[in-house]
């Protein structure tokens, strides 16, 4: 990247540096404040009376005798099991995102190369699906699936993890395919491979940047869906968002936030190796093309 | 590996006293499932039906914040997912519309012998449910900024105001009032408490229809107006969460909060000793000359599913009485206002039982009153931010409301 | 691609959509188009620890049988989408009539729940959308232009707005912002104005709603930029370079042309997550000074009072207004494809 078309002026480095600072400090703040915060007692990161509370710990102090408390990690990890939680998510996302890439790379595939006016409306209305209000999905799922004994289930709640995402991840696949140049698949079909074999030995092969890419966002989606989860699982069953959710109370009880802060503060870790671990691809993966057309 | 030895040997005992309680349970065989919310008191309850595990008999529970919205389709599935169902006196009327949770006499008379008459829930004449905890909104006070001003006790919403002035003249607080107004079921929730106040009824005489649009209606909402003059400016967000922050960071005087966050304002955490000290809970106050307080009562108990076999019902009846059996509430006393025989009232459930004693309402369990609610807590909120006059506001109330009822065939 | 060859690949992915998006949509509409039977009740005496009160109860037995015969309920076409709820049909009309300005006519328009939850919707929609596409473009510009050392944490720390789950963002922010929060007290004091509250007045209710929605979808539109910068050719650059282009002419004339395609797929996406704004507005308790459609679903469906017929409805009128929105793009689309057929 350092050829004579990046080369520029002083001024311009000194504000993209200070336009990425700030940008940088914007974007993490919360996050690092949410993270020093998790140290402490409720009375201090959630004051009413000073938020300087929260930096010089006036409470935590007060309540555990040093400047910083582990009591909400320990609370939440030990006390309320949230590892548990942590085991239900890596299923459910684990499961979600290789089912809906499988799925998703077959239909996205088929899609790119039909070349029939009815593939590009079955993508239309795919995408008006993904315009349903989850919550009103979810309502609707209730009923039959206590009749059928199928609520609570982490498999069940994986299939409708995988539904709902489809239209997302047929759009994005569909369109990585048609960057990839027909005459690849064509061509091993004129040597002799059926359809499938020239997706199985030919594509397969050449497509793994869209594939992570698309993961990325099926991976966020199941890691941070709420409205399914906290619907559609018994309490065993229960993944971290709506168990961190559980920590906040409800109106009348007070609940243990603390719990959730801290709760919160280590879903992000498995997060930040992923990314870190990724990013390459994922760049690269989008390179590839998503979201070209 | 303190740690470890504690949970190792918490669990070891909690098989034992499984086993000694399963005997004392004496249930012959089936299967118990319990729907609830999700707060200590209730793992309390659950906990102690759980102990009649084993033998035959199988005991699990969901206890989840959002029980409300999943137990009418849980427990319409035959058999129903749900053996149990804890309510509350608003949630329990979704369950009686469909018919959905059966009535408990025999097993009362089989098995309840431990129960008070007050208990129980009749509903035209049978026994829907079993109470087991009460809770209702009434008046902290602080009485160090009382004393401060000279102030007595309000015991009107009226001398709250006057209380509320000359705080506010003696320059100690610029908004020394804050109730829990956050737009929504809370918002809604403090309109039906002002207007029980009046002693109104919320709809015509055995009808449907909406009779809130008078005076007594206007009363409510200009009280509730002129109370938040005296709240702080971000009133419309104040959730439980927020109110209970403020009081415990020294900003309010007094306060309409929930009884049950009594014990944690109480407590010797996230607040300053001067705080603590000088919090009082109170009986909620009357307005207008009223003499019932301003405020509506609240129970939780349990309901048992119609769409179950006979012998589900009666193990999940023996389980959920072990679960709020007289030991319970021994142990566990401060987690709640328990209605049970052998609770110790405490400084913390002062208020509810000040605020029952004064007379004051439970909640109605109307079919249609949720939808009231739910239009109210959309509605009010314009009227309080000074966009609309009350009339105006109870007149988009009666249209919202008369719209929805009639989607849902009670008008 | 034969046409069975296509049925086969698309088949399970297929099946999936049906079975839990198309069906359900279809019964969404079913419902929408009735309403419940009349209710039979009666009044009865309830007796609990607080006395005993003469209240009505509704006829269980009786409704049952009502039900037995017509589960789906009584048939009201159309009239649920009519009604004050929903487009509130007679009241616009009425308020037409009688208003004598244009200006009044909005404010009563503005006191019906649908029309004020769109009115939020529409502005949440259209104001997010492009200042996430400006954002997101200029941090790429921006990321992409620092040394390659520092890319990979910084291309972290962009993405979290994004992957902290908005539940508990929000309710972390929504205390940061109060007066006297860090972020709402440093404001009052950068402001001089000591009684600033972002959470007072709907204004500044709804740009702190449509600032958050920014900085949470910012990270979306910066990682598609960022990818899409990544394949611009370099000659070209260089090319416009030796025409004389300054950097910012470059940037106008060559890398937003080359990035058209991911605008679109950016914009796609953002107009219908935009359009169903709901999150924050639970999160920060917004709902007084701004509701959305998806808002007033989910207040439908929750509390003790389930009301699905009314939520059905929202829900049906949230996928009309998705689909006009997108129209323009599918249009592009469509184009696009007939041109790749031909």
């Amino acid at each position: 990247m350092a050829a004579a078309s990046q080369r520029r002026s002083r001024g311009l480095i000194a504000l993209t540096t200070g336009f990425v600072m700030l940008w940088v400090v914007i974007a993490s703040f919360p996050f690092l404040w949410t993270l020093w915060g998790s140290f402490k007692v409720q009375g201090d990161f959630f004051s009413k009376a000073d938020w300087m509370n929260a930096l010089w710990g006036t409470f935590t102090r007060a309540e555990t005798g040093g400047a910083f408390t582990g009591a909400g990690y320990e609370g939440a990890w030990i006390e309320q099991e949230f590892w548990r939680a942590v085991l239900n998510t890596a299923i459910v996302v684990f499961f979600t995102v290789v089912i809906s890439l499988t799925l998703g790379t077959l239909g996205g595939f088929a899609l790119a190369r039909s070349g029939y006016r009815y593939a590009f409306w079955l993508l239309m209305i795919a995408l008006v699906f993904r315009a349903m209000p989850h919550i009103t999905l979810v309502s609707g799922y209730l009923l039959p699936f206590f009749e059928w004994n199928l609520w609570g289930h982490l498999p069940t709640t994986i299939i409708v993890l995988v539904a709902i995402n489809q239209p997302f991840t047929l759009w994005m696949l569909h369109s990585f395919f048609l960057n990839i140049p027909k005459d690849l698949d064509e061509s091993a079909m004129v040597d002799g491979c059926t359809r499938f074999q020239a997706f199985w030995h030919v594509i397969i092969p050449v497509m793994w940047p869209g594939v992570i890419t698309t993961g990325l966002f099926s991976f966020l989606l199941a890691y941070n869906d709420f409205a399914v989860t906290a619907m559609l699982l018994s309490q065993e069953n229960q993944t971290m968002v709506p168990k961190i959710a559980s920590f906040l109370g409800t109106t009348q009880v007070e609940g243990n936030v603390m719990f959730a802060v801290a709760a919160v503060v280590s879903a992000m870790v498995p997060l930040f190796f992923l990314i870190m671990f990724f990013q390459r691809q994922i760049v690269s993966g989008l390179t590839a093309g998503a979201v070209k057309g | 590996m303190n740690m470890w030895k504690t949970t190792v040997l918490g669990s070891a005992m909690a098989i034992l006293s499984g086993t000694t309680a399963m005997a004392g349970c004496g249930i012959e065989g089936g299967s118990v499932r319990i729907l609830s919310n999700d707060f200590p008191a209730l793992h309390a309850v659950a906990a102690g039906a759980e102990a009649c595990a084993g033998d035959g008999v199988e005991v699990s529970k969901n206890q989840t914040a959002d029980h409300r919205d999943i137990q009418v389709a849980a427990l319409t599935a035959n058999p129903a997912q749900y053996t149990v169902a804890v309510v509350a006196n608003s949630s329990i009327v979704p369950l009686m519309n469909d018919g959905l949770i059966r009535p408990l006499d025999d097993l009362v008379a089989e098995h309840g012998g431990q129960l008070l008459p007050t208990q129980l829930i009749t509903i035209d004449g049978k026994v829907m449910a079993v109470a087991f905890m009460a809770n209702a909104q009434h008046l902290f006070y602080r009485s160090d900024i009382l004393e401060q001003v000279g102030a007595d006790v309000p015991s009107t919403y009226e001398e709250v105001i006057a209380v509320a002035q000359a705080i506010r003249d003696a320059g100690i607080m610029e908004n020394p009032y804050a109730m829990n107004t956050a737009a929504g079921w809370n918002l809604a929730e403090e309109f039906v408490n002002m207007y029980m106040g009046t002693g109104a009824s919320f709809f015509e005489a055995g009808s449907a229809a909406v009779s809130i649009n008078n005076e007594s209606g206007v009363a409510a909402l200009n009280m509730l107006k002129a109370l938040n003059e005296y709240a702080d400016p971000d009133f419309l967000t104040f959730d439980s969460n927020a109110t209970q922050a403020l009081w415990e960071g020294g900003e309010l005087a007094m306060a309409t909060m929930w009884g049950s966050r009594g014990g944690a304002i109480l407590d010797d955490e996230g607040s300053t000793a001067e705080v603590v000290g000088s919090t009082v809970l109170s009986a909620a106050p009357t307005f207008g000359g009223g003499d019932v307080p301003a405020s509506t009562l609240w129970w939780d108990g349990f309901t048992i599913a119609a769409n179950i076999s006979d012998e589900d019902a009666e193990a999940s009846f023996i389980a959920m009485m072990n679960g709020i059996s007289t030991e319970m509430v021994q142990a566990n006393n401060d987690k709640a206002v328990w209605l049970i025989d052998g609770y110790q009232p405490g400084p913390a459930s002062a208020g509810v039982a000040a605020t029952a004693q004064a007379g004051a309402k439970p909640y109605p369990m109307l079919p249609y009153m949720g939808i009231l609610h739910t239009v109210l807590g959309n509605e009010l909120a314009d009227f309080l931010q000074g966009n609309e006059s009350a009339e105006q506001a109870l007149a988009d109330i009666e249209a919202a409301y008369t719209a929805a009822a009639k989607e849902q065939g009670f008008l | 691609m034969p046409h069975r060859t296509f049925l086969w690949f698309i088949f399970p992915s297929l099946l999936a959509m049906i079975l839990f998006i198309a069906l359900p949509i279809g019964s969404v509409i079913v419902q929408s188009l009735y309403i419940e039977h009349e209710q039979v009740v009666k009044t009865v005496e309830n007796c609990g620890p607080f006395g005993c009160e003469e209240e009505t109860t509704v006829d269980a037995e009786a409704t049952a049988a009502i039900r037995e015969a017509e589960p789906l309920g009584r048939f009201n076409g159309i009239g649920t989408y009519l009604n004050r709820s929903h487009l509130a049909v007679e009241e616009v009309r009425q308020a037409w009539a009688e208003s004598e300005s244009l200006g009044a006519f909005f404010g009563r328009l503005m006191n019906l729940p649908f029309y004020k939850a769109l009115a939020f919707t529409l502005t949440y929609t259209f104001v997010v959308t492009p200042l996430v596409l400006v954002a997101g473009l200029f941090i790429a510009l921006a990321v992409n232009s620092i040394p390659s050392r520092l890319k990979g944490p910084t291309i972290f720390v962009s993405l979290l707005p994004m992957i902290v789950t908005p539940l508990i963002g929000s309710l972390i922010l929504f205390w940061m912002i109060d007066a006297r929060g860090i972020i709402g007290a440093s404001l009052q004091n950068l402001m001089d104005d000591p009684s600033l509250s972002l959470k007072a007045s709907p204004t500044l209710t709804w740009l702190t709603l449509i600032a958050y929605g920014v900085w949470h979808s910012a990270p979306f539109s910066f990682i598609v930029f960022y990818a899409g910068l990544q394949t611009v050719p370099e000659e070209t650059l260089e090319a416009a370079m030796i025409d004389g282009a300054s950097r910012w002419e470059r940037v106008r004339y060559v890398v937003i042309p080359y990035m058209a395609p991911l605008v679109v797929f950016i914009t796609l996406m953002q107009l219908m997550d935009n359009f169903r704004v709901f999150e924050p507005i639970v999160g920060f308790s917004a709902a007084a000074n701004a509701t959305s459609l998806s808002y007033i679903i989910y207040n439908d469906l929750r509390g003790d009072y389930q009301q699905f017929g009314s939520a059905a409805a929202t829900s049906v009128l949230t996928i009309l207004g998705v689909a006009v929105l997108l129209t323009p793009v599918l249009i592009r689309t469509w184009r696009d494809f007939n041109r790749k057929r031909a």
